[in-house]
């Protein structure tokens, strides 16, 4: 990481922790904490689908299940909320597990179309599963995260930091996962799992980490929904939900890490100034989402990138052989 | 006794829509290998344009299907133009994308022109008749006559024209279909100008006995790709039969077993299917 | 003992047979060459043998082992690598970053390490990126390591491609058409890069449309038709064989 980035990144933080402080304003702070959730769930579809190819369109699904898991935990079997946290995440992962083993076996389009219908099955149980889910009517009255000693997470401005804090947890992880070996890995299969295989990666084994890892960070993403709008409906579990989290991804970038922040801050930020717009904010989106892939597939953290690299490339660096290798290009922004 | 045969002509007549929009969905997919997801806004767009020539400009029920037939085929074309074909050299995932981004501005643009209420569309067709002790809505006739003439049309074309089976022999090869001079570039499109004029058919055919509503093509496109997968992507054989397979077991799913799961049965049958065999049924085996 | 060997390798698609009872063995460290008409069935033979798609009958016996019903990914561990003919490089980034993952067959990091930056990741990274240091300077890339492999030439993907099959330490490497795409002259670099292999004891078998080439850099040759062997030998044989000659008339051109 070059030391611009080091300090955009800190000043990035800063600039949130104060938001609340300078902000004074209610709403705002609750449509940040909203947009900081609905980046979490980005993260966790952009580690699979921009990092190893696999468009998941299930992965409302998992939101769902991990919001419901929790809901379900702390209303009905009145759970203390952090064990019931740590529950639903192993419940989407757990879930996650078994879809992930069998859907991973098929590729591209038959991905895309096996985890559509696994997104519905999900919603449809949802839905229909009265006694146990309040179907169509909806979860009433999920609790706000339980106190850590004197830390109480009552108000909406502590709410808005504990959320704050999972966004950069998860941050921190996909970093460090992303630019690891493992992360490495995770790119080759993306590239070609072909030759992936042939250089010795198992990819069933790799992929499927992965898959489980998204959902989980869906599960997070919907459990911490849960508990912020201490309400939820078979809604959440919609394709139109997984259709939200691909536009905030592909207008960021996917496969950039810092794509589903820009791309939700972004959208959410405009449909908040398109008021008007409404239910036909998409009647934008829609075809912002059909062109960015025809000439910037990369969304607009790519896009940047790829201009930063080409003018670097005309100053391109002598090979050195030594021990300290000079810090390869960061490729992803 | 009399429930079952109730039931199974009630299976026919979904089963019916559900070929024809596979049928579309299988044509495109054969030929350019792009699972369409816009296709069911093609469907629903095909419901609207039926229904507003009719309430609109009071065109009779057959005139306003033809109507919707072309403009939705014009659709389908220019999707062809400016979406899918700059991105034929892409990675597989991007054009699924542009396909939901297509999708998701359809869907905003009919609720922004016609509204998110449910509509009825009117049909000319409204009689009850009697057929051996049976009672049948002629609508619903209308749609299993209808849909089979269409059928029998289309297969005629694909096979007995020389368009139509430069349309077969692109979709069995298509570098293939390149060197033997077919414009592969003009099949394209007269693939998605059916693809979209079939879609049209069966939306305003199902119209009058479901309703109209921005999102009437989500749950029909979904099972259009268990079909296709059921019968083989591609297959033209394969939608038709596995439309009225899925139609069937729809319609006795609902009697037999329950109404509020019998939109799951299409999916747990795709999970199924995909579990045993990844690559669908009657995939073409290894290369 | 036979450093790689075939017995009666059979692959049928359907009710075609593609690769019929194919017996053939591969000298270490030597160049050897598959040729044969096109559609003679040596890209499925290829894949047979470099583990990339199971055989209907018959086995790949590696350094004593039975590697038939391997995934590729278990033969790459023991030490076989191989390139394709499109190279399926990752476009946008610099060769070097797509060399590092070469060597991750060889390290045992898992995302556990990853999260935590644990010393056994960083000992690895170091590792993989010396390791991919150490290839891109045997295939003479240093001058382009940091750029994009988007821009390089047909040639230079090729050296990349075959520098991340080294990066996997293999004893053996499959070279798939190597030299397709490429002008005569880099098309000499290439041959040279392969003799240097077998200089360092990699052992080298590939598959070639280029007869002159072949002839002059191959050490065993072995000619399939229609999915059968019907020769194996030094270049001077194969060229001197009547069956080869028929074949190569029979199907057409000849290069």
């Amino acid at each position: 990481m070059s030391k611009v980035q080091r300090i955009a990144i800190l000043v990035l933080i800063l600039l949130a922790i104060i938001f609340p402080i300078i902000s004074q304003n209610d709403y705002f702070i609750h449509v940040m904490t909203l947009s900081f959730i609905w980046m979490i769930g980005v993260y966790g579809l952009n580690l699979l689908a921009g990092y190893t190819g696999y468009l998941s369109l299930a992965h409302a699904g998992f939101f769902a299940i991990g919001a419901y898991s929790l809901g379900l935990l702390t209303v009905k079997a009145e759970m203390n909320f952090w064990p019931a946290l740590l529950l639903s995440l192993v419940i989407t992962g757990v879930i996650g597990f078994f879809v992930g083993l069998i859907s991973l076996r098929t590729k591209e389009h038959f991905f895309a179309i096996y985890t559509l219908c696994v997104g519905y099955i999900i919603y449809l149980v949802i839905d229909k599963w009265d006694s146990l889910t309040e179907g169509v009517r909806g979860l009433i009255g999920i609790p706000a995260p339980a106190n850590i000693g004197p830390l109480s997470f009552e108000t909406l401005q502590s709410h808005y930091y504990l959320v704050l804090f999972f966004l950069l947890l998860v941050v921190l992880i996909m970093y460090r996962i992303v630019h690891s070996l493992s992360g490495r890995t995770y790119i080759a299969i993306r590239n070609s799992e072909d030759l992936a295989q042939t250089i010795g990666i198992s990819t069933m084994k790799n992929k499927l980490t992965v898959f489980v890892i998204s959902t989980v960070i869906a599960g997070l993403s919907g459990a911490l929904y849960a508990s912020f709008v201490r309400f939820i409906g078979p809604d959440i579990g919609s394709i139109a939900i997984v259709f939200d989290f691909l536009t905030y991804l592909l207008v960021g970038g996917i496969g950039t890490l810092s794509g589903p922040i820009v791309g939700t801050i972004l959208i959410v930020v405009l449909s908040q100034r398109l008021q008007f717009l409404q239910d036909y904010r998409m009647l934008v989106f829609g075809p912002v989402l059909t062109l960015l892939i025809i000439f910037y597939p990369r969304g607009i953290v790519g896009a940047v990138v790829s201009w930063t690299q080409k003018r670097k490339a005309s100053v391109h660096q002598p090979i050195i052989r030594a021990k300290k290798l000079p810090e390869e290009q960061v490729k992803e922004g | 006794m009399e429930i079952l045969i109730q039931q199974l002509f009630n299976g026919m007549t979904i089963g019916s829509v559900y070929s024809l929009v596979a049928l579309g969905l299988t044509l495109v997919y054969g030929i350019l290998h792009i699972p369409n997801f816009a296709h069911g806004a093609l469907y629903m767009m095909g419901g609207y344009i039926t229904l507003t020539m009719m309430t609109k400009y009071g065109l009779h029920y057959w005139l306003a299907i033809f109507v919707s037939i072309l403009v939705v085929g014009v659709i389908g074309v220019l999707m062809e133009r400016f979406v899918f074909h700059p991105l034929r050299e892409a990675p597989p995932i991007h054009d699924k994308i542009a396909a939901i981004g297509i999708l998701l501005f359809l869907e905003a643009f009919a609720q922004f022109v016609w509204g998110a209420e449910f509509q009825s569309m009117p049909t000319p067709y409204g009689q009850v008749v009697q057929i051996f002790g049976l009672t049948f809505t002629m609508q619903r006739l209308l749609i299993v006559i209808s849909a089979i003439v269409v059928m029998i049309l289309l297969t005629l074309f694909l096979k007995k024209t020389f368009t139509g089976s430069t349309i077969i022999a692109m979709s069995q090869n298509r570098e293939g279909a390149n060197l033997v001079g077919i414009n592969t570039n003009r099949v394209a499109m007269l693939t998605f100008m059916i693809s979209g004029g079939l879609a049209a058919i069966a939306a305003s055919l199902s119209a009058p006995i479901n309703l109209v509503f921005p999102a009437m093509g989500q749950l029909v496109i979904l099972k259009a790709f268990v079909i296709i997968i059921l019968g083989g992507m591609g297959s033209v054989p394969g939608a038709i039969l596995g439309g009225y397979i899925l139609g069937f077991s729809e319609s006795l799913g609902a009697t037999y077993i329950s109404n509020d799961y019998k939109d799951i049965i299409a999916f747990v049958l795709l999970v199924l299917i995909l579990s045993v065999k990844p690559t669908g049924l009657f995939s073409k085996g290894g290369h | 003992m036979i450093f790689l060997e075939t017995k009666k390798l059979t692959k049928k698609f359907g009710g075609l047979v593609a690769v019929n009872n194919v017996d053939f063995t591969i000298e270490q460290g030597k160049i050897n060459a598959i040729i044969g008409p096109n559609g003679a069935g040596k890209s499925t033979f290829f894949n047979l043998i470099s583990g990339f798609h199971p055989p209907s009958s018959g086995q790949v016996i590696f350094k004593g082992h039975d590697v038939t019903k391997l995934p590729s990914n278990k033969i790459a561990q023991l030490g076989v690598a191989r390139t394709f003919q499109t190279t399926n490089l990752f476009e946008q980034s610099s060769v070097l970053d797509n060399i590092i993952v070469g060597h991750r067959l060889r390290t045992k990091s898992n995302l556990f390490d990853a999260i935590f930056r644990t010393k056994r990741l960083k000992t690895e990274e170091a590792l993989c990126r010396e390791k991919a240091m150490e290839v891109i300077e045997f295939v003479e890339l240093e001058k382009v390591a940091y750029k994009p492999v988007a821009g390089l030439s047909q040639e230079e993907k090729k050296r990349t491609a075959f520098a991340l099959a080294l990066a996997t330490n293999p004893e053996i490497v499959f070279l798939d058409e190597p030299a397709a795409g490429v002008n005569p002259d880099e098309t000499e670099g290439l041959a040279v890069l392969m003799k240097k292999m077998t200089l360092k004891g990699i052992t080298v078998c590939l598959i070639e449309h280029k007869m002159q080439m072949i002839m002059k850099l191959a050490d065993k040759i072995m000619v399939l038709n229609y999915g059968e062997k019907i020769a194996e030998g030094k270049p001077e044989d194969i060229q001197n064989n009547q069956a080869v000659i028929k074949a190569y008339l029979g199907g057409g051109a000849i290069a």
